[in-house]
């Protein structure tokens, strides 16, 4: 599978999300410039983690309006996978690609720390490798992922599952503490309609590697690699 | 031509920002002050253009890519000094 791992000015996992898919999962990846309009005929985009644009006006808003953001507009309404983590899913969010927006955490703080997510909908593109209800273990590093959207779109995602990960407790229950900054129903990450394009807060690419304390994360890129 | 343009966050999403000046103001005494919200200002120059097509541009500039229409709220004015020049 051939993955494509977009870099906007201020994009900052870029590096890591490249270093997981090619070097630890063995998958032939490029990198993708925002400037560009050429997919490079890629079979999954990954809008990586950062802050696209220094986050100005806000997080995701310039980056949405880049030339290679077309051509992903594009691809995703084709069908073609696209995931993004952190910044990404921002970036998803403000394009339009999946609904609703981001607000600062509700603490007002940076969060940067591991989280527990539990999987929602296990029968994605995204999360197939993983089990119903299974609770996995990635960091976050965000300040502002606190999930917003009007309670008719929120309805709308829950009834078509498209609640994939949702911030829970070591139990598995999406408790208000859990919930550290202050998503609607706990939100964590986000599937669309279609199916083929996620948004995600927390980083998969941080918890790939036993080293760095998880490979929970692995579990995404892998159900988008088996075949 | 000036044009200032107001975003806030509408009044059916949380403001924290705003609740937490809200709370400092109240304990340096205000004790007057009901709430706060925070927002941000565009002031935007403009030439070439009429105030007709000014005031058809300005809210699609606004609505388009200055505020997230989910989560905010606009108003916009034309500045009164930059229409008398």
């Amino acid at each position: 599978m051939k993955f494509g791992v977009v870099v906007f000015p201020g994009s900052n996992c870029d590096h890591d999300t490249l270093f997981v898919l090619k070097d630890v999962l063995y998958q032939k990846t490029v990198y993708l410039w925002h400037k560009d309009r050429d997919l490079q005929a890629v079979d999954c985009v990954v809008l990586p983690g950062g802050f696209a644009y220094g986050d100005y006006l806000r997080a995701g808003a310039i980056a949405r309006f880049s030339p290679l953001m077309e051509a992903v507009r594009e691809f995703a309404e084709r069908g073609g996978l696209v995931l993004g983590i952190c910044n990404g899913f921002q970036v998803l969010l403000e394009l339009g690609l999946l609904p609703g927006a981001m607000l600062r955490n509700k603490n007002l703080k940076f969060l940067c720390q591991f989280v527990h997510l539990r999987v929602d909908n296990p029968e994605t593109r995204f999360t197939r490798r993983c089990r119903r209800g299974q609770v996995l273990r990635i960091p976050i590093a965000h300040y502002d992922g606190q999930y917003f959207a009007p309670a008719e779109t929120l309805n709308g995602l829950e009834e078509h599952g498209q609640v994939v990960l949702r911030y829970v407790d070591e139990n598995g229950e999406p408790t208000e503490e859990a919930n550290v900054n202050g998503s609607a129903a706990s939100i964590a990450g986000l599937i669309n309609r279609h199916g083929n394009v996620l948004g995600m807060m927390p980083h998969p690419e941080r918890a790939s590697e036993v080293l760095l304390g998880s490979e929970d994360g692995r579990l995404i890129f892998e159900s988008l690699i088996q075949t | 031509m000036r044009v200032r343009i107001l975003v806030s966050f509408k009044e059916s999403v949380l403001d924290p920002q705003g609740q937490t000046v809200k709370n400092a103001l109240l304990t340096l005494g205000y004790r007057f002050i009901t709430d706060v919200r925070q927002g941000k200002v565009f002031e935007i120059a403009m030439e070439g253009i009429t105030e007709e097509q000014a005031r058809r541009a300005i809210p699609e500039i606004a609505g388009r890519v200055l505020a997230n229409p989910i989560i905010e709220k606009f108003t916009w004015e034309i500045l009164e000094e930059a229409k008398k020049a």
